[in-house]
């Protein structure tokens, strides 16, 4: 494989601080070297020009679903893996909610064989109980030894105070984080979006703002009693878990969380005459709470985001509202929708924001050598340009799913070349 | 605290949700006043029209009347004024077609297109069900009651009832024209299309709705569906108010594990002869049905002088007659024509 010297760009590497025009050096899927532009020499290299372009770590999305194995209508790890890679992606990390579920070192390991030809670097969250049944834990040394950076049993989340206590336990035993959907489902079945104003008036039953922090807060409550534990909250969406989870941390208790993009981006209004692609679990909430999920990151209660990437058929989504699948694709909107919410309308300093898509997600799963520039890690790089405006369209999109409220949607910010492991993997 | 820019959600509403066949009625949301009254006028002049001449009005016209939950009034009323038009009608009931063997909503709709229908009436269990049908075949559909969501032409056929009620002629509605009435709708708000239909369309002609009920039925959210909508928990006090009172059923298949006490239901809410008589003896009972006799209204009541119930499915026929005219109109009928 060939170096490849990146000119002209400037370098922002939240990890380090680097704020700063730097040339950059890949060589043999590491960064071999940062330096002032001009001063790194390389005759052998393939140069990159990335004049007037942002150079920054590949972005890490903790919460993704490539529906492989089982599912691969609605994607495949390598469709999900080209569409993160055209988002500026080089580390995935995906649920286990697959057919069969993911809860065996088996399944862990047929998702990280070379034969699924994913682009970009994939890390499996294995099933934390047997099938997802939250009875039976999985054997958490085995699926970690294959490959599993956290356990999850994300769309079933785990109800039963006693295994989830079994759960954090095993969980720390081995340094796997426990990341839970924080929805206590027992409170809103037959609910299909936010309860409120709107879902009365469209006939729809609501799921409650404390149907998610009530099962944060009792998770919170079993990690006080499991020294060491870390739970991290999945695409938390209201004021009150969010309120839940900072109360924790100044406890000093290791719970973690990350937002959606389309929970600080859009509020339950845009389901208008039910659309399908505005309905997802949680649901859109209400703007007070869409307010709060951008307070909170900018003031840094929030730890990182994540897509939950939910890829489903056209056919599937053309359904009675109550009975489509919940989830939305998010993969490649989440760099134009981040930096045009949350730089330009709320000022969040490009780095700040860009620790929140690279270094941070990376910590909260400790996926070392990801998310930075650092000289020694992995050369996972995105190029973008963060004044170009555009917008997108769901039918150009890689993935092979196109359910999103986002078609036709402007974004700012766009990605023009994505590097995993000094491959060259999407350029525009 | 950081200052919190203001940055409203933008709602782009892309390709996604293309508009509706102008003759559809999903929602009361799309009725203006004047619209409102061109229907009921058109429900007029159709009703006191030669019968052979009426008869002429839809020939051979091809109506699909789509059933996914049972209906005795809305359906046969439907089926009445399409063929009073000499429409041709086909219905289509999940238990007896391949609704069973899974066939989807947007695929019945479009094998009823293909068929020849011109216009879908649709009754479904799921809210908004009627927006999925209407984007997926282009054509009129009509709302015969979409889950928990909404019954436009019952709230049409209830606001004709009202009106003879108040001596109010079709031709002088406008949205001032029930000013000063107060319409107390008593029940299971929470499950009720109806309740959600009329709630929406009173207030654009001027009246008063007061929702009357338990709280598991009337969440205190419901006063939020707009303008002119309250909420009063005593049954009594709201009917000392009220020239009209409409009584629902509670709607034991849609309360998903709800408990209610039943007897202190009947005690608080039931419009029985000797409330009626003593807190509202001139008003009009109304109840689009079916009626449980003995829960929320009893048979003194509902057979009684200030009873409508009857007389409002008369006019079921009279606005369904209107709406299918306007649905297969090459061009919506404006109210000065009608």
């Amino acid at each position: 494989m060939k170096p490849i010297l990146i000119r002209g760009g400037h370098l922002i590497d939240p990890a380090t601080g680097i704020d700063a025009p730097h040339d950059i050096l890949l060589e043999d899927g590491k960064v071999a070297a940062i330096d002032k532009p001009g001063k790194i020499k390389r005759k052998d290299a393939e140069i990159l020009d990335a004049s007037g372009l942002v150079v920054a770590p590949g972005l890490v999305d903790i919460h993704v679903h490539l529906r492989e194995p089982g599912q691969g209508y609605k994607e495949t790890i390598a469709s999900g893996t080209a569409a993160a890679a055209a988002g500026g992606f080089t580390s995935v990390c995906c649920m286990p909610n697959t057919i069969p579920v993911n809860d065996s070192p088996e399944i862990t390991r047929w998702m990280l064989a070379p034969e699924r030809n994913a682009v970009i670097r994939v890390f499996p969250i294995s099933a934390a109980t047997v099938g997802s049944m939250g009875e039976k834990l999985t054997n958490y040394p085995a699926l970690k030894k294959s490959g599993a950076v956290g356990v999850s049993d994300d769309g079933k989340p785990i109800l039963g105070d006693e295994i989830m206590f079994e759960c954090l336990k095993a969980a720390t035993r081995y340094r796997l984080p426990v990341i839970q959907h924080t929805e206590d489902t027992r409170l809103t079945a037959g609910c299909s979006m936010n309860a409120g104003p709107v879902a009365f008036r469209l006939g729809l039953r609501g799921m409650t703002v404390e149907s998610e922090s009530s099962l944060a807060e009792r998770d919170i409550a079993l990690v006080r009693k499991v020294k060491g534990a870390h739970l991290h909250v999945a695409h938390l969406s209201s004021k009150k878990a969010l309120d839940a989870v900072n109360a924790a941390r100044n406890e000093g208790l290791h719970v973690t969380c990350e937002v959606a993009p389309h929970h600080f981006v859009l509020n339950e209004e845009r389901i208008g005459d039910y659309d399908t692609n505005a309905k997802m679990n949680p649901p859109l909430r209400a703007e007070s709470d869409r307010a709060a999920m951008i307070e909170g990151i900018l003031q840094g209660r929030v730890d990182c985001i994540a897509t939950d990437h939910a890829p489903h058929a056209c056919h599937e989504k053309e359904q009675e509202f109550e009975r489509a699948p919940n989830g939305i694709t998010g993969l490649e909107t989440a760099l134009g929708l981040t930096i045009s919410v949350l730089h330009k309308q709320h000022g969040m300093p490009l780095p700040s924001l860009l620790a929140m898509l690279t270094h941070r997600p990376a910590q909260v799963l400790s996926l070392t050598g990801r998310g930075t520039l650092a000289v020694g890690s992995h050369a996972d790089v995105v190029l973008f340009d963060p004044n170009e405006k555009w917008t997108f369209r769901a039918k150009d999109s890689r993935s092979k799913s196109k359910n999103t409220p986002f078609d036709g949607y402007p974004m700012l910010g766009r990605v023009h070349t994505t590097i995993s492991e000094g491959r060259i993997v999407f350029q525009r | 605290m950081v200052p919190i820019k203001k940055s409203p959600a933008r709602s782009t509403r892309a390709s996604a949700q293309p508009q509706l066949h102008p003759g559809s009625l999903v929602s009361v949301r799309e009725l203006t006043p004047q619209r409102t009254r061109a229907i009921l006028q058109l429900a007029d002049k159709l009703e006191a029209e030669e019968t052979l001449k009426r008869a002429r009005r839809l020939l051979k016209r091809r109506v699909a009347l789509l059933f996914y939950e049972s209906s005795t009034r809305t359906r046969t009323s439907f089926e009445l004024a399409a063929k009073s038009m000499s429409a041709d009608t086909t219905l289509v009931s999940a238990l007896s077609s391949s609704i069973e063997k899974g066939e989807s909503l947007k695929d019945t709709g479009i094998t009823l297109r293909a068929l020849g229908a011109e216009c879908i009436i649709l009754r479904s269990p799921y809210s908004g069900a009627p927006y999925l049908l209407a984007q997926s075949t282009g054509l009129p559909v009509l709302n015969a009651g979409d889950g928990m969501h909404e019954h436009p032409s019952q709230a049409l056929l209830d606001l004709r009832t009202m009106l003879r009620f108040l001596g109010i002629k079709s031709a002088k509605l406008n949205e001032k024209s029930l000013k000063g009435v107060t319409v107390t709708i008593c029940g299971d708000i929470f499950h009720s299309r109806v309740a959600r239909s009329n709630a929406l369309l009173l207030p654009k002609l001027g009246a008063r709705v007061v929702l009357c009920g338990p709280t598991p039925l009337l969440p205190d959210l419901a006063t939020t569906l707009g303008p002119g909508v309250s909420i009063e928990r005593n049954f009594d006090s709201s009917l000392k108010q009220s020239q009209i009172v409409m009584m629902l059923r509670i709607q034991a298949e849609r309360l998903a594990g709800l408990s209610l006490d039943l007897d202190e239901y009947r005690s608080n809410y039931q419009a029985n002869g000797e409330r009626i008589a003593a807190h509202a003896p001139k008003a009009l009972v109304m109840h689009p049905g079916p009626i449980i006799r003995g829960m929320e209204i009893t048979s003194e009541v509902a057979d009684g002088p200030q009873s409508a119930i009857a007389e409002q499915v008369s006019h079921g026929l009279a606005i369904r007659r209107a709406l299918l005219l306007q649905a297969l109109s090459p061009q919506p009928i404006s109210g000065k024509r009608a």
